[in-house]
């Protein structure tokens, strides 16, 4: 019955080599993703009107068709008109530019409920625009938003697996290769499942002790509205 | 001669069809206590966001000291540095500790060395009593205190003058008196203070002039005695007699 705790032993190099592959793709995604999601947001909350649009075009975009497509034009359609991507460049680009339209609708979503009485408040005393928005407004968006914003490496975690489609040799790419040695379909990929759970477990666990760590003291920052 | 430091002239302000006030005029003189009173909704707070240009007036001038700054190109960020501005909701920065939100315009506008700015920091939560509050954050403190720390760190910045938007309106009446305490001791120290409030107590005893606005136009202006004793117009006695009477309960029952 529990003989899937064998391809440990006898995968566990090639899964945890692909686990290495699999975090690798979500950390850049995430990067990419943060600093484009933060700049969208930044755009679609401060930039001028046709800022606003290009930015709330690029999340509808991004948010309303599939990875998979959007993964498969970048790999294979880019090139016809003169970008070639490695794999794996495709898949950060792919993973980067989709969770950015994300992120920048949990920044944007924190960026407003902090308000414009903290904007005015720092204008107040004489900060520009800009530095209100990163001395005043940022610190507290991004705490505000870190609780729901968890969800988007974990997320983005599990979405990774359909890299393997573009022959990316993550966690799902190594499963699929063992699946096929040994023709144990159930059992190998209830051990591909249990390392996806491993990190996630471990990712909930980083968040939830990055969100003790910037408690600000005295503010129940989650039910501020 | 007093010296005017706040010049308003014909200051006009609407939204849209909805016209908040008309034709303004009020001049400051440097250490004047200026309280202006009304009913709500006559444009007293829009007055005082539109003389630190958080909202622009759409005709009349404005001066601070010899600069108008309304005049077109102005730069915003500099004159509202002059304007300390205290707000009805302290709208003190949360993330920040006392002194941090007492020290962000010292070190990144006047760009002081952060020991600098510390020390600057200290004295102005001295001043207004909560020299031993500074580590602490604004959601730890009381309404009264954050509202004293919303005055140092406005003070903080040297302004030229102080607005002050109803700034014990948000207050439970026992933590109105530390709040009025300092701005009294303020007025007395010779700052040149605008303020919009309804503690008639406060308006009486510190008060140069008394500015009573309703509908956006300056009913009537005077000392306390004048506006308190022998008004001009009867609206203004009644009014005065109304917010009088309703405050002047809510303060006995605080007692």
């Amino acid at each position: 019955m529990l003989t899937w705790l064998g391809y440990f032993e006898r995968f566990g190099k090639n899964f945890l080599r692909g686990a290495g592959v699999t975090l690798e793709l979500t950390a850049v995604g995430l990067v990419i993703g943060f600093v484009l999601g933060l700049l969208l947001a930044l755009a679609r909350s401060y930039g001028p009107k046709w800022l606003q649009r290009a930015a709330g075009g690029y999340i509808a975009v991004f948010r309303g068709t599939p990875l998979l497509v959007q993964l498969f034009i970048i790999y294979y359609g880019l090139p016809e008109l003169g970008l070639t991507f490695s794999q794996n460049m495709a898949a950060y680009l792919a993973l980067g530019l989709n969770s950015a339209a994300y992120q920048a609708e949990y920044l944007r979503g924190s960026i407003n409920a902090i308000g414009s009485a903290q904007m005015q408040a720092g204008r107040s005393i004489g900060l520009s625009k800009w530095q209100t928005i990163s001395y005043v407004i940022l610190p507290q968006a991004l705490r505000l938003a870190l609780p729901s914003w968890s969800n988007e490496p974990i997320s983005l975690l599990k979405t990774t697996a359909i890299v393997f489609l573009i022959a990316v040799q993550d966690l799902m790419a190594e499963g699929k290769r063992a699946a096929t040695t040994t023709f144990d379909f159930v059992g190998v990929y209830l051990a591909v499942a249990v390392v996806y759970l491993v990190m996630v477990f471990a990712l909930d666990a980083l968040f939830k002790f990055l969100e003790r760590k910037t408690k600000i003291p005295g503010m129940d920052i989650e039910t501020r509205r | 001669m007093p010296k005017p430091i706040l010049t308003i002239k014909n200051l006009t302000k609407t939204y849209g069809q909805n016209v908040i006030f008309q034709h303004l005029d009020l001049t400051v003189n440097e250490g004047d206590t200026i309280v202006i009173i009304g009913p709500s909704g006559t444009g007293k707070s829009t007055l005082l966001r539109c003389i630190n240009l958080l909202t622009r007036p759409n005709e009349g001038q404005i001066w601070l000291d010899d600069l108008e700054i309304t005049a077109k190109g102005t730069d915003e960020d500099q004159v509202r540095q002059h304007i300390g501005m205290v707000f009805q909701n302290f709208l003190l920065f949360n993330h920040l500790t006392a002194l941090g939100n007492v020290k962000l315009g010292l070190t990144r506008v006047k760009h002081l060395s952060d020991e600098a700015a510390t020390e600057k920091a200290m004295r102005e939560l001295n001043r207004v009593g909560l020299a031993d509050r500074a580590n602490h954050y604004p959601g730890q403190l009381s309404g009264g205190q954050q509202q004293r720390v919303g005055i140092a760190r406005a003070l903080a910045m040297d302004p030229r003058v102080m607005l002050f938007d109803e700034p014990t309106s948000a207050l439970d009446p026992e933590l109105i008196g530390e709040v009025l305490e300092v701005m009294r001791q303020l007025s007395l120290d010779g700052m040149t203070m605008l303020v919009v409030t309804h503690e008639m107590g406060f308006a009486r005893e510190v008060a140069d002039r008394i500015v009573f606005m309703e509908k956006g136009y300056i009913v009537e202006e005077g000392s306390p005695d004048e506006m308190f004793n022998h008004p001009k117009f009867d609206r203004t006695r009644e009014f005065l007699w109304k917010i009088t009477e309703l405050y002047g309960k809510k303060e006995k029952e605080a007692e």
